[in-house]
């Protein structure tokens, strides 16, 4: 089948602002997404340019705006979305070249949540030891590939990049929640601020735009809750 | 534009961080990533790593190092393997306390699962040796390591593409990289090297790698002069997704799955009766060939089934006699298999509408991992011919190095291992060599090979396009150089690979400007692509034998007498030229192989 790609290109070399252009490409109904924007690359205009790398949703690379919401191009099949597909760069972030955004300031945010285990005790000489149950109550949220399609389909981030944003929330619900780590008061001291958790409204977008199906808004309802009542359970 | 580090670590996978957390304790450091780290292949790994803990079952460090040995085809150093298996036991316990999340036994313990070729070494039956955390092993090793590097405040260059290394009367003293962002070229000047930048399974049309897994460590080191051990051992996985290569755990199989053909039949008990469906990869793939070619195919087509429905499960665990740690019958429900593979089924509702709870998957076999790469001793440095000379201050890690433990063929699990263990031992010892020397001096223009590359890239007649010859290259290598090979088969793979590289002197980047040109990078990746493919048929079609991956219909049997050594691949404007150096063998003699 043909599918007609409309994709928003902006290279700041060039373009004084951005534009949309429109590719034809043939197609089989369970290509993915990325394969299209392949194609266009590889056969019709190599300027386009977009992030890439594992092509098949566990690297992160390659979230955008897919029909007007967030996912990764390498897990959305023609068959899901159609014949005729739009394609922009994530909200939010500065787009430096048209699909690519300054990812930086998402880092940034994720660095602030102090998202590593701490634990100051000495280690034992084998493992800490952790029941099936304490593991289970921070597991959805170690799959987290920060590919940030959370955090820019929020309409708070939107509002303002300062607001630390869903996906540096799950990313600080993991090790809070984790039985082996001593900072969850320190990091819910972080996130109860005024650009912290409380911008969240429980819109669900970033529920929705999670390409691995973590339940956003629940980690970040649980979190409110620990700061809420000061108890981690 | 010009820094100075101390250790310059290439790559940003689990090799490069574990090296960047142990080198910067020691050395002013920085770890140079094409990609963002977190983005790394390592990512994509899913079963487990290996290391006898023996959380669930008796097991011992010397019966991992046996495995290892065999798996290798005998072709492993031993005193490396041997050393990997010992650390293992502790470096897995310190990525626990690094906060690694893995899965956990009842009474708390780290949690493992049975994987291909881990045996234990008294019964022969499969042994649970594979540490996990459900099917994401790879993320949850990465993400912990760019978690402790973050903590760590270790310098980042993200998205800074190494393009050369530099070296200066035989010392390494630096790379050369262009920042994606601005298309700057930047050297660094640098004491030590550490290249850590994975694999190349973008040379094979059906892979499991990532598009950035080029090559491009083994490329640029070749193109100085360092040569490439034991290439013509590329690994494939017997269960990739039909048609799109995406890799599907050897843990389904450890989880009780089984390999299905178009009669119905669990056919691995003909090819391995004593460990069947979790014998080593080569055995595995191979069966996979011949079934398909006997005509046993799902529908006479080019793949099989994975099974891993609890009634198919449950069935084969009974007649197998096997059973739960505690003794009782092994059994399983749907809702186990979706708590332990959850990612798998993910990928299979996604790219198949198939569920695997429900329905058996489609699999073939795909282009999965290299055994061989830049040739390193044990303690990561890079060594340069067959009496084992060290380059200084050149060091390499991970998929990209060949210490060699892996030798012919590598087990499920110790990828993960070498990374981790080989990673730190790496950044152990570049950050002391760094310590007690100075600087090298740059030689002059560094970074005038690079301008000449990228040039010629810019201004070729554009007559021929990248990706056709990325294509028919990836076709030839898949068709001639995979699980089975034959002299006229490989010949006529390397003939083409000789005719890409003649057109690819006519690609010329698309794209002419300078922000985030992928368009060139891209181009360029392909080039050391070709230089890969080239030097792996010439390796292949030297070694008249059958060993591990490298099968041979015309030499069916392994040959210690002539073929029991190291190939080492020198690239030069002439061509490819091939010398060898011997295996290490300590306490395994080699004997047959069997399952």
């Amino acid at each position: 089948m043909e599918v007609t790609l409309r994709i928003l290109r902006y290279n700041p070399e060039t373009d004084k602002k951005p534009h949309y252009e429109t590719y034809t490409v043939e197609a089989e109904p369970n290509d993915q997404v990325l394969d299209l924007l392949n194609r266009v690359k590889w056969y019709q205009d190599g300027t386009l340019s977009y992030r890439r790398s594992c092509a098949h949703g566990i690297c992160g690379s390659d979230a955008m705006r897919i029909n007007g919401v967030n996912r990764l191009a390498c897990k959305v099949l023609v068959k899901d979305v159609g014949t005729k597909i739009t394609v922009e760069p994530i909200l939010g972030l500065p787009v430096i070249k048209d699909l690519i955004v300054d990812m930086e300031p998402f880092f940034e945010h994720y660095r602030s949540v102090m998202p590593y285990l701490v634990n100051d005790d000495p280690p034992p000489q084998r493992e800490r030891l952790q029941t099936p149950e304490q593991r289970a109550r921070f597991d959805d949220t170690t799959k987290c590939i920060l590919c940030a399609a959370c955090t820019t389909s929020c309409p708070s981030f939107w509002a303002s990049g300062e607001y630390v944003g869903p996906a540096a929330i799950v990313q600080a619900h993991r090790f809070i929640f984790d039985s082996r780590d001593q900072a969850g008061p320190e990091r819910l001291k972080i996130l109860n601020n005024r650009m912290g958790i409380w911008r969240c409204h429980d819109i669900y977008n970033c529920t929705d735009a999670c390409p691995r199906e973590i339940e956003v808004t629940k980690a970040v309802g649980e979190v409110k809750m620990a700061i809420a009542t000061g108890k981690i359970e | 534009m010009q820094h100075e580090y101390e250790v310059v670590i290439v790559g940003g996978g689990g090799a490069g961080l574990m090296a960047a957390l142990y080198a910067s304790k020691g050395a002013k450091t920085a770890v140079l990533s094409k990609l963002y780290p977190v983005r790394s292949h390592t990512g994509t790994a899913q079963g487990g790593v290996g290391a006898a803990l023996g959380s669930e079952e008796d097991d011992r460090p010397e019966w991992h190092t046996f495995d290892t040995v065999k798996g290798s085809d005998y072709l492993g150093d031993q005193d490396a393997i041997e050393f990997m298996c010992k650390q293992a036991v502790d470096t897995v316990y310190e990525l626990e306390h690094m906060g690694l999340p893995f899965n956990r036994t009842p009474e708390g313990r780290i949690a493992q699962r049975p994987f291909g070729g881990h045996t234990n070494n008294e019964t022969g039956k499969p042994v649970r040796r594979a540490a996990y955390a459900a099917d994401r092993t790879g993320h949850m090793i990465l993400q912990t390591l760019y978690q402790q590097c973050i903590k760590n405040n270790v310098t980042f260059f993200d998205e800074f593409q190494v393009l050369d290394l530099l070296v200066r009367d035989g010392v390494a003293c630096g790379v050369v990289a262009v920042e994606l962002a601005t298309g700057e070229l930047h050297t660094f000047h640098a004491k030590a090297v550490i290249f850590t930048t994975g694999g190349w399974g973008r040379v094979w049309e059906i892979t499991s790698n990532a598009h950035s897994y080029t090559g491009d460590g083994v490329a640029v080191t070749m193109r100085r002069g360092i040569p490439a051990e034991d290439m013509e051992f590329f690994q494939f996985h017997p269960t990739g997704i039909y048609r799109m290569g995406i890799l599907i755990t050897e843990g389904v199989r450890g989880e009780g799955g089984v390999l299905i053909n178009d009669e119905g039949e669990r056919f691995m008990e003909r090819y391995a009766p004593t460990v069947k469906d979790l014998a080593s990869r080569d055995v595995v793939s191979r069966a996979m060939y011949l079934e398909m070619r006997e005509g046993r195919g799902i529908g006479g087509q080019r793949y099989l089934y994975l099974d891993v429905r609890p009634e198919t499960v449950n069935k084969y665990a009974q007649i197998d006699g096997r059973t739960f740690p505690d003794g009782s019958p092994y059994r399983v429900t749907a809702a186990d298999i979706l708590a332990k593979l959850p990612d798998i089924i993910d990928f299979c509702r996604t790219y198949m509408d198939v569920d695997p709870v429900m329905q058996p998957m489609p699999v073939q076999p795909t282009a999965h991992y290299a055994m061989g790469g830049v040739p390193t001793d044990m303690h990561g440095h890079v060594v340069i011919d067959e009496e084992n000379k060290i380059m200084p201050g050149l060091y390499a890690a991970g998929e990209v190095a060949c210490v060699s433990v892996h030798g012919a063929n590598r087990l499920g699990t110790n990828s993960l291992l070498d990374i981790v263990v080989f990673g730190k031992e790496a950044g152990i010892r570049a950050a002391e060599y760094a310590q007690g020397v100075d600087f090298t001096p740059l030689p002059e223009d560094p970074q005038g090979y690079v301008r000449e590359q990228l040039e010629a890239l810019r201004s070729a007649d554009g007559t021929e396009v990248a990706a056709n010859i990325r294509r028919e290259m990836q076709v030839a290598m898949f068709d001639h150089v995979s699980v089975f090979r034959t002299e006229e088969g490989m010949q006529e793979a390397l003939e083409k690979i000789r005719e890409l590289k003649d057109r690819f002197r006519h690609v010329r980047a698309g794209d002419p400007g300078h922000i985030f040109n992928t368009d060139v990078l891209e181009a360029w990746e392909l080039g050391c692509m070709l230089d890969i493919a080239e030097v792996t048929a010439v390796s292949a079609l030297a070694r008249k034998e059958s060993r591990g991956a490298h099968a041979r219909e015309d030499f069916p049997k392994r040959d210690d007498k002539r073929w029991l050594k190291h190939t080492l691949a020198y690239l030069d404007r002439k061509g490819v030229s091939l010398r060898y150096k011997p295996v290490t063998i300590t306490r395994f003699k080699p004997k047959e192989r069997t399952y």
